[in-house]
């Protein structure tokens, strides 16, 4: 497949590994969090952890958006699917996300809620359109690279004069996350994990830039290195971060310059900044309330925010006790850490949502990693 | 005096509630549409079932319900689906497919022309595979209480002697061939969904296995452990439920298995894995691997296993994983797939 197998060749790969062998100390751990769920998946998917030397250790983000959506929003989205008169629109992801007492989109919809599953933003319109009658939610979620489309979907909206349309915003933002990792206790006072490094958001920073991310390498003093999501990408990516942590150096590195250049696409930029705004705080699964990290509409467009239209309330949920994704998100625990993981937790009964989407870490670990759990064991 | 029937308007007309209720209109459809597509010596004398000679040895029985979405799609349809799909269950424990039953639910509104479109599919497949669809019934229902047409068939079939596939039989060291590329059918309708269409030249690779099977048994005999066809969820799904059934785990390499480009492709966009993507033209054989080298040769001397390929082996492995050396360099294992990756394919 061109444009795809290029990025994904054996033997470059395995010179990669060569080299990332070479230039690693023997003695000195490479603790490297990737932001993206995107990251996560490609390293479970291509299996790098079996290329890489045994003291680069990943550790897998926050950055997937299904799961770090709080167990409230989904209460709150199924709420307003069984009101009669909507249809709510969703990505086919976040149907099995767990709500609060094991409730999710998915029996909503088997209990007689109009939830349908869409492709793309556009499907949504197109469904309102098609059900003058009915009242149409669009499910946002995703962090900078899907807030744009959603942007652009309001603007269509406006442009064909749709009055039953709306949006129920779960757009967040990278960068106050990555601050909320690296200013959480678990990592600055107590020192429980230790980064050093980030493998940088590859469809996110297509949007942002890279500067946002030159804050984080000087305040914190840690590398950041922007990685596109094919496997070559990564190695490439881990290299430069290698070579960086070698050196005592703690730079933004664009390893996909390919897509991503300094300051980003400034249209979608505009775009979003001219239909949403910042809220004082979100609340994210596994980090709590962080503050300035979520959007939503711009009181000129509230007609479009479900939120405003339906008076849905706020609904905080306390996920499962026994639930780890909280300090999995957080790279502090290891999926095999949670007492749940592959015992009631798993991809066809999620408990958590790290292990609902195919980007979490625990689901990502489950389908394609867990081999190499009963190895070690056997191993020690 | 003989009653004076309109004869069906096939071009213009469609199935009302008439065509299910026992009467002459049923009569009609039955006759000037079913018998005319499936014409055999069976249905033709007319009675509620069919009477067949049944020889000595080990017969198999199959049945299974098609409610595809859409119904027609690039390389088949509905109907071509329900008479591959119900052989090709027959042929998978090696045996000589001979006849089927097929039962239609109707919509009321459904297009007369439709539904010869569909029953001509289905008796060109019967012919193609060598088999007879000797029994059938018809029911209608109300506008909305069916998406279009439903089908559903049995088959029966004759096990050549000293043949008995089944999981486990299957034994470390065995080897894994395939028939052919993975994922053609999945992507073809999916290529067709009114929400997800896009342009693709891949047809479904719907088709009767049990030609290509009868070559395998001749080559490889009581060596083939067993076959299965990997529908629903795809080679992953499959391998998964053998390495349960068989206590055994396999390992697959990845650069073996045959993909299509455009199948390739597609399945990038949509994020899925052609792993885990419904086959109806396709076998996975577990064979013992003396005999590995002729079946594979007796498959790719066939049509429709000219892309055949070995792709792994059984290992010993108490949890059964599934595990596959990717085509990158690294180890991953190869999981079912979990939740729906697309309804109503098959």
């Amino acid at each position: 497949m061109k444009y795809a197998d290029e990025f994904r060749d054996k033997e470059i790969a395995l010179g990669l590994a060569k080299t990332i062998r070479a230039e690693t100390h023997p003695g000195r751990p490479y603790r490297f969090m990737e932001f993206c769920g995107g990251h996560t998946h490609a390293i479970s998917r291509y299996g790098l952890e079996d290329m890489l030397p045994s003291n680069v250790r990943m550790i897998h983000g926050p950055g997937c958006p299904v799961c770090v959506l709080p167990a409230g929003r989904i209460d709150m989205a199924i709420r307003l699917a069984e009101r009669s008169e909507v249809i709510l629109c969703v990505y086919g992801d976040l149907m099995r996300v767990p709500g609060s007492q094991g409730a999710s989109l998915l029996k909503a919809k088997a209990r007689g809620a109009d939830v349908r599953m869409v492709y793309s933003t556009i499907d949504a319109v197109r469904i309102a359109q098609e059900n003058p009658e009915r009242e149409v939610v669009f499910f946002a979620i995703g962090f900078e690279t899907t807030t744009p489309p959603t942007a652009v979907m309001i603007r269509l909206a406006e442009k064909k004069q749709l009055s039953n349309f709306s949006v129920f915003c779960n757009h967040v933002l990278t960068p106050p996350a990555m601050q909320n990792i690296l200013e959480s206790p678990d990592i600055r006072n107590i020192g429980r994990v230790e980064i050093d490094g980030f493998v940088g958001p590859a469809h996110v920073s297509t949007i942002i830039g890279t500067a946002p991310y030159e804050f984080f390498a000087e305040e914190f003093g840690k590398p950041v290195v922007i990685s596109g999501f094919e496997p070559l990408d990564m190695m490439q990516a881990i290299l430069m971060l290698v070579r960086q942590v070698n050196e005592n150096r703690h730079e933004v590195e664009n390893q996909y310059s390919r897509a991503v250049t300094r300051d980003g696409n400034l249209r979608a930029k505009e775009e979003v900044s001219d239909i949403f705004e910042l809220r004082d705080q979100f609340e994210w699964r596994g980090l709590g309330q962080v503050p300035y990290s979520g959007l939503k509409l711009k009181r000129a467009y509230a007609k479009y925010d479900a939120e405003v239209r339906f008076g849905m309330n706020e609904l905080c949920v306390d996920d499962n006790p026994a639930c780890e994704c909280g300090a999995i998100l957080r790279g502090v625990k290891k999926p095999v850490d949670c007492k749940l993981f592959g015992t009631v937790c798993t991809p066809e009964t999620p408990m958590g949502s790290c292990m609902v989407s195919s980007e979490g870490a625990c689901a990502a670990h489950w389908t394609y990693g867990r081999f190499r759990d009963h190895q070690q064991r056997r191993a020690s | 005096m003989k009653a004076y029937q309109r004869k069906l308007d096939i071009k213009n007309g469609c199935v009302d509630l008439s065509h299910g209720s026992g009467g002459r209109a049923m009569a009609q459809l039955i006759s000037g549409l079913f018998h005319e597509a499936f014409g055999n010596e069976w249905l033709a004398r007319g009675n509620d079932q069919s009477a067949f000679d049944v020889g000595a040895g080990r017969m198999v029985m199959t049945t299974d319900g098609y409610v595809v979405s859409p119904l027609f799609f690039p390389g088949g349809n509905i109907g071509s689906l329900a008479v591959h799909g119900t052989v090709n269950d027959i042929a998978m424990a090696g045996a000589k497919p001979l006849y089927l039953s097929a039962s239609f639910i109707i919509e009321e509104g459904f297009r007369f022309a439709d539904l010869k479109t569909i029953a001509d599919s289905m008796g060109e497949a019967a012919r193609t595979a060598g088999v007879h669809i000797i029994t059938g019934d018809t029911k209608v229902v109300e506008r909305g209480k069916a998406d279009g047409l439903f089908i559903s068939t049995s088959a029966v079939g004759i096990v050549p002697d000293g043949l008995d596939l089944s999981a486990e039989n299957a034994r470390v060291g065995d080897r894994v061939l395939i028939s052919g590329t993975l994922g053609d059918h999945g992507v073809a309708i999916m290529s067709k969904r009114q929400n997800l269409a896009f342009e693709t030249e891949i047809v479904s690779d719907s088709a009767a296995l049990n030609d290509l099977v009868a070559g395998m048994v001749e080559a490889g005999g009581a060596g083939i452990r067993l076959m299965r066809d990997p529908t629903r969820g795809g080679l992953a799904a499959t391998l998964n439920e053998i390495a349960q059934q068989s206590r055994l785990g396999f390992h697959l390499v990845e650069e073996e298995i045959p993909v299509k480009p455009g199948v390739a492709a597609a399945c990038e966009l949509l994020g899925l894995d052609p792993l885990h993507v419904a086959n109806e033209g396709k076998l996975v054989a577990i064979v013992a691997p003396e005999i590995a080298g002729a079946v594979l040769a007796a498959m790719r001397a066939h049509p429709l296993g000219r892309d055949a390929a070995e792709i792994g082996e059984a290992v010993a492995d108490d949890h059964h994983f599934v595990q596959m050396a990717t085509s990158f360099g690294g180890g991953r294992i190869v999981d079912w797939l979990s939740g729906e990756q697309l309804p109503r394919i098959c």
